[in-house]
């Protein structure tokens, strides 16, 4: 028997209006059951992405589910002062190739953007899809120092991990890591502790679970009593998690229930995760907006400084001050409001001329809000 | 903004406000101001101009030769004139190679013929290497008008057409500047769209084609210039299957790519049903469709409402920064 | 940060990596992370590393959920 999933339209039965009409219904259901709305936080750019793009949020809010955005882009919370140690040696040093990805040029900081920025004779900042492509640039590019400036969560941290491994293997003698590595269950937890954003329950991104698996999260359900789903990233899977929650929430039952099951197994990957533990080491990690969190970053084990930026070129990565007066990213990041609370969204802050990260990464809140949103906002 | 970015030639948001910002007060009359695709002048022509900066020069579907001649054709078409005769300026770069440059003009010719307009004056010049990336070709074209854009007759009922599927310029384009490790069958769509100029007489109220920006930019302009909001179905919007796999592998809006042989049409209520026939018909836009409607039931005026195939609403926004494919 | 598609792996290239397609565009992907795979698995694929199998299985289950979805609403 063919599966469904292997027709031209692959996913049809997962974007199609009457899986998600019935879904939303069932939601419906749940939430007459519980007898007051609930609010739902995701953790995870690409669920904000789904929920915009496919139109949900409203869907949702009728149905009595008010969908939050938590700290789900990597690029947003890196603070700037990475961005800021990656510009002040591609501006004083000549022949360096910092590559880094595309939405990360863009982020303002006190010293202008990577995009903007100006590099020292010899030296540029190239823009790169993948880490392997920055691996490529090294071997082609002997006579440079190429800096990976790679950020990302668990789903692209053993990717990254991957690749500074090959890099050791095929002895390169000029390429090199600046991690900006986030973990996401720390995160959960200090939003959790500080109890500053009422949540009923979580939305657990379907990818980095892939990695990492179900029991990362048990804590939240064992600990705090805070309902939680693992979900992908079609509308009718979202819409399963959200209705997995609201069940979790009616029968006073919270626990850590899988639904994206197609993807996610009980343990994850486990080669990734060896890969991540042979190569990488947790470390408190300060977060934009979240402040700092114990073991919720990861950097390079000293086995392998080699490759690691930050002591190969003594890059001081210190905390400064936030240089745009007004700009909420941090409270976005943390749930504490939306992008249409901020004073600054869509009238000094836009596209077009971003304040801050939020606005600029294809992952952030305040950039998917502006272009998905059915405009309440402008004008 | 006091240095001129890249976002502002990208036929987005930040375009539009340069257009009407600065050029439109600097150059004030009553044939600009209009702001169509042409200039609607007096004995019954039209004159439109374009400049060709495309990289890579050939690319999966074409090459500068055939989107300058394509490009400038198109814009007359739109506008409601038969395309005629042709301007060709050439900006090239020293050291590019003759064979490339005569393979640029082979499509040039080719082209032309095909669109039976013809290549009347021009101008050559050669800047020293580093001055230009290769060649920067311009053209302007100018042809008597057939039909005139009716966008003030425009009302709820009226329905929105496209000539066929979308985004495949611009994702060629895009897989040919940067491979992304893929491999796709996806070639620009540029063609031309003289095959549209009869419609002029059958119900056609404003045409526009679809280039930078995308879908969604054409249909927020079209909403902006309206008294009513548009809905379109994105169940209802072409795509092919080949640009489909890869947008959602590397994480693109198709609805933001560029294509160079599409139109968006708005059509008399009661004639689009011909309308499509007719397109449908005809070998080069045999995916034509009809993706949606204006109306006055749903949204405000100037919104351009996309429902979603999950059922929800989403606002179409002009494109705002230069689309790069996200990988996390 | 979750962005991924699945993809049937229809060749190994045998230095780890192996192209996988997606509605007939094809990636070329490193497959280090999931060393049993064969052609004809279907995997996701993120910043072109492979990181996870598709269980077909489940799928279909999913799929039958939605189906029971319809008809406990039409019989509501």
């Amino acid at each position: 028997m063919t599966p469904k999933k292997k027709s031209p339209e692959l996913f049809a039965e997962w974007r199609s209006g009457s899986t998600v009409r019935n879904l939303l219904k069932t939601i419906s259901g749940e939430i007459i059951a519980i007898k007051r709305p609930i609010r739902i936080m995701e953790v995870c750019g690409t669920h904000t992405m789904t929920l915009h793009r496919a139109g949900l949020k409203p869907l949702l809010r009728e149905a009595g589910v008010e969908m939050v955005s938590g700290p789900g882009c990597p690029v947003c919370i890196t603070p700037d002062y990475y961005h800021e140690a990656i510009i002040n040696l591609v501006t004083s040093q000549k022949n360096i190739l910092a590559a880094t990805f595309g939405d990360m040029t863009r982020v303002p900081t006190a010293r202008g953007s990577l995009q903007t920025t100006v590099p020292f004779p010899g030296s540029e900042i190239k823009i790169v899809y993948s880490p392997e492509e920055a691996l490529e640039l090294a071997g082609k590019n002997p006579g440079k120092e190429v800096i990976f400036f790679g950020a990302g969560f668990e789903t692209t941290i053993p990717a990254i991990a991957h690749t500074v491994k090959k890099a050791a293997e095929k002895k390169l003698t000029n390429f090199s890591l600046l991690a900006a590595l986030w973990l996401i269950p720390p995160a959960i937890e200090a939003i959790l502790k500080s109890g500053e954003v009422a949540i009923d329950g979580f939305i657990y991104p379907g990818h980095v679970s892939a990695v990492i698996g179900q029991k990362a999260y048990t804590f939240v359900a064992e600990k705090f009593g805070v309902p939680g789903a693992i979900a992908g990233f079609e509308p009718a899977d979202v819409l399963l998690g959200v209705l997995s929650v609201s069940r979790q929430i009616r029968n006073g039952r919270p626990e850590v229930s899988n639904e994206y099951r197609r993807v996610v197994r009980t343990d994850g990957n486990p080669l990734a995760l060896t890969l991540m533990a042979e190569m990488l080491q947790p470390f408190a990690a300060d977060w934009r907006g979240l402040g700092r969190i114990q073991n919720s970053g990861l950097k390079l084990k000293p086995a392998w400084k080699e490759y690691d930026a930050t002591t190969r070129f003594d890059l001081k990565l210190k905390p400064s001050r936030s240089h745009i007066s007004g700009c909420r990213c941090g409270d976005v990041l943390k749930g504490l409001i939306g992008p249409l609370d901020c004073p600054l969204f869509a009238r000094a802050c836009n596209p077009d001329h971003p304040l801050g990260p939020c606005m600029v990464s294809y992952e952030g809140a305040c950039l998917i809000e502006y272009k998905y949103s059915s405009g309440e906002k402008k004008k | 903004m006091k240095l001129v970015s890249l976002e502002m030639g990208s036929g987005g948001r930040l375009m539009q406000e340069f257009i009407k910002e600065r050029l439109l007060p600097a150059f004030k009359n009553r044939y600009l101001q209009v702001l169509h695709d042409s200039a609607l002048l007096p004995a019954g022509l039209a004159l439109t101009t374009d400049s060709y900066t495309v990289d890579p020069i050939f690319f999966p579907g074409g090459d500068i030769g055939t989107l300058c001649v394509n490009g400038t054709v198109n814009d007359l078409v739109v506008s409601g004139a038969r395309p005629e005769y042709l301007s060709l300026a050439l900006i090239i770069e020293e050291g590019l190679e003759m064979s490339s440059l005569e393979r640029i003009l082979r499509s040039v010719r080719k082209t032309a013929a095909r669109n039976r307009v013809q290549i009347v004056t021009g101008d050559t010049k050669v800047v020293p290497r580093g001055q230009a990336d290769r060649i920067y070709i311009n053209t302007a074209g100018i042809g008597h008008m057939v039909g005139r854009p009716q966008p003030e007759k425009i009302k709820p009922g009226d329905k929105i057409l496209v000539t066929g599927t979308v985004g495949e310029h611009g994702l060629a384009i895009m897989l040919a500047r940067n491979s992304f490790r893929l491999s796709s069958r996806v070639r620009s769509d540029c063609a031309p769209l003289v095959f549209l100029l009869p419609l002029w007489k059958k119900g056609a109220l404003w045409m526009r084609d679809i280039t930078r920006g995308g879908l969604a930019t054409v249909l927020s302009e079209l909403a902006d210039r309206i008294s009513y909001p548009l809905l379109v179905e994105e169940t209802r919007i072409p795509f092919s299957r080949a640009l489909k796999g890869a947008v959602e592998i590397l994480g693109i809006d198709p609805l933001y790519l560029a294509c160079e042989g599409r139109a968006l049409l708005v059509v008399k209520e009661g004639d689009a049903g011909r309308a499509l026939r007719a397109l449908r018909n005809n070998h080069a836009s045999g995916q034509a469709a009809i993706i949606g409607e204006v109306q006055d039931k749903i949204g405000r005026k100037g919104e351009a409402l996309l429902r979603t195939s999950s059922g929800g609403l989403r606002l179409l926004e002009p494109l705002t920064s230069e689309l790069l494919p996200r990988i996390c | 940060m979750c962005l991924a598609v699945p993809g049937k792996v229809v060749s190994l290239e045998g230095d780890g990596t192996g192209k996988v397609d997606y509605l007939g565009t094809t990636v070329l992907a490193n497959l280090s992370l999931l060393p049993e795979v064969k052609v004809g698995d279907w995997v996701i694929v993120h910043a072109g590393f492979a990181i996870s199998r598709l269980d077909r299985t489940e799928a279909r289950r999913t799929l039958k959920l939605f189906k029971e979805l319809e008809k406990l609403n039409l019989s509501d």
